[in-house]
This record gives structure tokens, C-alpha cells and sequence, in this order.
């Protein structure tokens, strides 16, 4: 088995590297620049009930290392995502995570029940952590009650593995964490963006029109690298990382914080072509590294000594 | 089809105040299928600045696989190109968006031109093509003063032309609008691009005319991923609702997006 396979609740990833849901859309525009099969899976943009169109513009803006953005989860709603974005991507061999949002519990419940049907969704990623929408969202992914409720319900009705995507806009991740695990998650993606704004010097008005977006990008990595080293070492569920890779050795980093696979966001951004290259210096790095396998890195930065400098 | 290329710099250099012309040289200039595209920039190294910069198309040479950018350094990044010399290098993605209409044009029509400020860069190419049809061309530029006013020479070269400006320091004081009125010029299409206030005026103003204009919001992947520019559509039982400027754009029937 490759070096770079990684084994998680319904997925069987060729690498450890896919798009972050919200920085890929739906693949259409990156499959104009590679084979989306070279993926280990894709995080599809977030899918409510209802097309949404989302906030005003402007909806970006540029913050030192990261960017800031405010969105407001515009999709084309469940039935257009079931019935054209995911038979599109059915063409390519790569598993599909499913990103589900909603407003209240049963928006999830609902597009779990039918999006988990679809035949190359092999995940769900429940979205309780969008800091962009006003109704609902955030509250899901802030309070640990409701966290692991949305889960729970969730769970009742999904065909596949459920990931619950957490905000790093708590005072205690961790206890979101056990949250979601005793909820039944089968696995934590994390960090979704942390809530920021900028204002503009000469209007003196915020830059962004909703006022308050989500930072990603590099600036972000200490962040949820700390975040992961704490999470992981509080439950037992798999951890998919992400917040600011750009390259290959934040991907290690990753590891040994200890994340059990990576996504890569604002990155996608920038280039359209930063997960074929992470993917690609991932394995040259490794070879280099005179790993076996990649899976030996995770949680190496707190597990002990012995499992640290162990050599096959 | 689009590509990231890292394009030599030919030449650059300041052509009015802040005004910056960049020549850059590679195989990307094949790709661009016609005037109106754009193309988005790595201006820095590293992650700081971290997005890119969408900068508009001014002309392009297949012949010498060349395409001149004209941009004005206002903020970090265009500040960090214009401080790039000849001989390096760029990391440019593109071509991006979709042009200008000049295909379904006859020759007997009349076209109008309108630019305002740093909006007046991609009207180059599209009036040297139209003019190399044998399309008859006016001119009406928009410009703060005779200090950051450019390429007006070169546009005189396919068509009267006409200058607006703020103080009155070039051509007349006061603003295209008024420029169009005055002159009373004839046309059965007109293409613009500049600052909204004008755009807008102008779709108002025509309605009875074919108005295309050129849009710009602030963007990331520049390719229609990421929903960051997005406009919605006048119609509202439109199947989308919306466009994206990027990709969808950044030329517009006039009437067809929520300016």
C-alpha cells in the first residue's frame, strides 16, 4: 500500500490531501487545471435546503498572510447539488465529502437524509461553525449541548460517516470536541475561519459588507495546529486538519499536531493548482523523510519519545 | 483556457502619476481570446500579500507573444509591481473572464467608447480591434486631471477623441456624461468602463442603445470558485439569479446585473 493511503470512517484516501469545502466549489473550475482523481477526496461547498445567494459584496478582503470572507454560504441548494454538481463529479475517481448547513436542526437532518444517498458521497462534514450567517450556524458550533444534539440527529438519519467541522471561535475547543464524539461524530475537520474585519481608512466603514468575516490563510496555522494538539489528544475519533497549509511541510506539521488527514483552503485561492503540488512535494518529502508511512507522523509532536524516534 | 505562467518583464514604467505600464512577455498572450480579458497577479513573494491582483488586458501581440497591463499602485500590492524591473519575473494566471462582444458587430455601425480612470486600459485593445475592421470609432475618456491622464494620444490614432476631467486641467471640466451630450455624438453601441457611478449612468441614460460595460469587485481565485464577486441579475426570474464577475464577467449587457 502507498505511503501516502490513509484509512478513516467510509473513506479510503489515495493521499491525505483534498480541497476545503468553500475554496473549491464544486470542482468544476479546478478540473479545467488537473485530473480531480489525483485528490484524496474533495470537500464540496457548503449544501442547504434552499439555493442561498448569500451576503453583499464586498465579501473579501486581503489581511496580512490571510484573507478575510463573508460569503454567506451561496449555493445552489440540495436538489441542483444532488442532481447536477454531484453526478458531475461522479466522473472522477476521487470520494466526495459532503459540507451540509442549515438554520435549524431539521435543515440538517434534511440534507443529510438525501445527500448521503448520492453514490459518491462517502462522507458528510456537518458545517456548525460558519461564522458568516446570522441565523443559527455559529450558535450550532458554540454551544456544546446543541453541538451534540446537531450530531446526534444527524447521525439518526446519515447512510455514511458523519465529520463535524469545529469553529476555533470558542473558549475551549476541546470540550466541542467531546461534544460532537459523545454526540457520535465519526470524525472532527478543523479549524473552520476565525471571526475578524478590517476597516477602511478613508471611509471608515468596514471593508467587508456583512461587516465581520472569516480569516484563513497561513496567518491562521499556529492557530489551528494548537487546536489540533489539543483535540486530538482529547478524543479518539480521527481528526482532518486544515487552517492555512500552503505546502508540503505545513502538511507534516499537521501530522504531528495530530491531524489523520489534512484540507487545504485559501490556497486553492491563490493557485488553482496547490493541491496537485502539495500532493506531489508531500511524497517527494516523505521518500526524503525515509517515512513508510504517512499515517506514523500523527501526534508525533505528543505521543512519547520511543514512538518518536522509532525507525522501521 | 487558462494557465499560470511566470511571464519576464519586458518593460515598465510610470506613463502618468501612479500610472503604471507593464509589458510582460510569455506564453499565456496565446491564450487571450479577445479585448476585455483580464489576468490576476502575484505581486509579492510569500504569502504577504496573499491574493492576487486582477489587472485588465490594455493589448496584446500574439506576434510577439507580449501583452501590456496598465495599473495604478494605490495599495500594497500594485505598490509591490510597480517596484519590479525588467527582466523578472511574474506569476500570472490567466487569461481570466470573458471580453468584449466585437465579433457580431457590422461595419456600418457606430461605436461609442467610454472610459473613466483606471477603467480606460482594456478599451485599447477593443478599439484597435474595432478599428482594424473598419469600425468607426469615438472616444470619451474620464480622468481626475492632465496628471493621470494616459494613452490619450494612442486613442487619437483610431478615432476623435474626447477628455473629460475633474478640474478641467485636460479637455472639459466635468464628467463623460456631460462630454457625450455636449458633442452630441452619434452611436448605435457603446462599451465602457470606469468607476460604477459612471457605468450606471450611462445603462441609464441608453437604454434604447447596445450599452456593454466592463465590471470590477474585489476578488480571490479570480476563476468562479469561490463566489467572493458575485452581482445579482436584473431579472429576477433568471435561472441563477446572479453572475460572477470573474468568470461570468467582467463584461456585462448593460441591464443584465444589479449595478
Amino acid at each position: 500500500m502507498s505511503k501516502m493511503h490513509v484509512s478513516l470512517p467510509g473513506l479510503e484516501l489515495r493521499n491525505p490531501v483534498m480541497p476545503a469545502s468553500g475554496c473549491f466549489g464544486f470542482g468544476r473550475e479546478f478540473a479545467e487545471f488537473y485530473d480531480l482523481s489525483i485528490l484524496g477526496a474533495i470537500m464540496i461547498k457548503a449544501t442547504t435546503v434552499e439555493p442561498r445567494f448569500g451576503n453583499p459584496v464586498p465579501r473579501v478582503a486581503e489581511t496580512p498572510s490571510g484573507m478575510l470572507n463573508a460569503i454567506g454560504l451561496q449555493n445552489p441548494g440540495l436538489k441542483k447539488v444532488m442532481e447536477e454538481e454531484l453526478p458531475w463529479l461522479s466522473r472522477f475517481d476521487v470520494p466526495i465529502i459532503a459540507n451540509i448547513a442549515g438554520s435549524t436542526i431539521e435543515d440538517y437532518v434534511e440534507v443529510a437524509r438525501e445527500i448521503s444517498k448520492a453514490p459518491n458521497v462517502y462522507a458528510l462534514e456537518l458545517n456548525i461553525s460558519c461564522p458568516n450567517v446570522k441565523q443559527g450556524g455559529i450558535a450550532f458550533g458554540t454551544v456544546p449541548e446543541v453541538a451534540k444534539e446537531v450530531t446526534k440527529r444527524v447521525k439518526e438519519v446519515s447512510e455514511v460517516p458523519v465529520y463535524v467541522k469545529l469553529s476555533p471561535n470558542v473558549t475551549d475547543i476541546r470540550e466541542m470536541a467531546k461534544a460532537v464524539e459523545n454526540g457520535g461524530a465519526d470524525g472532527i475537520t478543523m479549524i473552520n475561519t476565525l471571526t475578524g474585519m478590517r476597516i477602511d481608512i478613508k471611509t471608515e466603514k468596514p471593508v467587508i459588507a456583512n461587516v465581520t468575516g472569516g480569516l484563513s490563510g497561513p496567518a491562521i496555522k499556529p492557530i489551528a495546529l494548537r487546536m489540533v494538539y489539543e483535540v486530538s489528544q482529547t478524543v479518539k475519533i480521527p481528526i482532518i486538519g486544515m487552517g492555512g497549509i500552503m505546502t508540503a511541510e505545513d502538511v507534516i506539521e499537521f501530522f504531528y499536531a495530530g491531524a489523520d488527514a489534512v484540507a487545504v483552503g485559501t490556497a486553492n485561492l491563490i493557485d488553482p493548482m496547490a493541491c496537485p503540488k502539495i500532493i506531489r512535494d508531500l511524497e517527494a518529502l516523505l521518500d526524503e523523510m525515509d517515512i513508510d508511512h504517512i499515517s506514523e507522523l500523527t501526534g508525533r509532536s505528543w505521543k512519547n519519545e520511543k514512538t518518536r524516534y522509532h525507525c522501521p | 483556457m487558462k494557465i499560470v505562467e511566470n511571464m519576464k518583464i519586458i518593460t515598465q514604467k510610470e506613463i502618468a502619476k501612479n500610472i503604471f505600464q507593464l509589458v510582460l512577455q510569455g506564453d499565456l498572450v496565446q491564450k487571450i481570446t479577445g479585448p476585455g480579458q483580464f489576468v490576476h497577479l502575484k505581486t509579492g513573494e510569500g504569502t504577504d500579500p496573499l491574493l492576487r491582483r486582477p489587472i485588465s488586458i490594455c493589448e496584446y501581440s500574439r506576434e510577439k507573444n507580449q501583452m501590456t497591463l496598465i495599473y495604478r499602485a494605490q495599495g500594497r500590492g500594485t505598490i509591490l509591481l510597480s517596484k519590479k524591473r525588467q527582466g523578472e519575473y511574474i506569476n500570472v494566471l490567466g487569461p481570466l473572464g470573458n471580453g468584449f462582444p466585437v465579433h457580431d458587430l457590422d461595419e456600418g455601425k457606430q461605436v461609442l467608447i467610454t472610459g473613466g480612470g483606471i477603467g480606460v486600459p482594456p478599451l485599447y485593445e477593443l478599439s484597435k480591434q474595432l478599428f482594424s475592421k473598419g469600425i468607426r470609432v469615438t472616444h470619451v475618456l474620464g480622468f481626475q486631471s492632465e496628471s493621470t491622464a494616459f494613452l490619450y494620444e494612442e486613442f487619437r490614432k483610431m478615432g476623435d477623441t474626447f477628455v473629460a476631467t475633474d478640474d478641467g486641467s485636460m479637455g472639459i471640466k466635468g464628467f463623460v456624461t456631460d462630454v457625450i451630450v455636449q458633442e452630441n455624438i452619434p452611436f448605435d453601441r457603446l462599451y465602457a468602463c470606469g468607476p460604477v457611478s459612471m457605468l450606471k449612468t450611462l445603462a441609464e441614460k441608453y437604454p434604447e442603445k447596445e450599452v456593454y460595460i466592463s465590471l470590477e469587485e474585489r476578488m480571490s481565485c479570480g476563476i468562479g470558485a469561490c463566489f467572493a464577486c458575485v452581482k445579482k441579475t436584473v431579472n429576477k426570474a433568471d435561472e441563477k439569479g446572479y453572475r460572477k464577475i470573474c468568470s461570468d464577467g467582467p463584461v456585462f449587457a448593460a441591464g443584465e446585473v444589479i449595478l
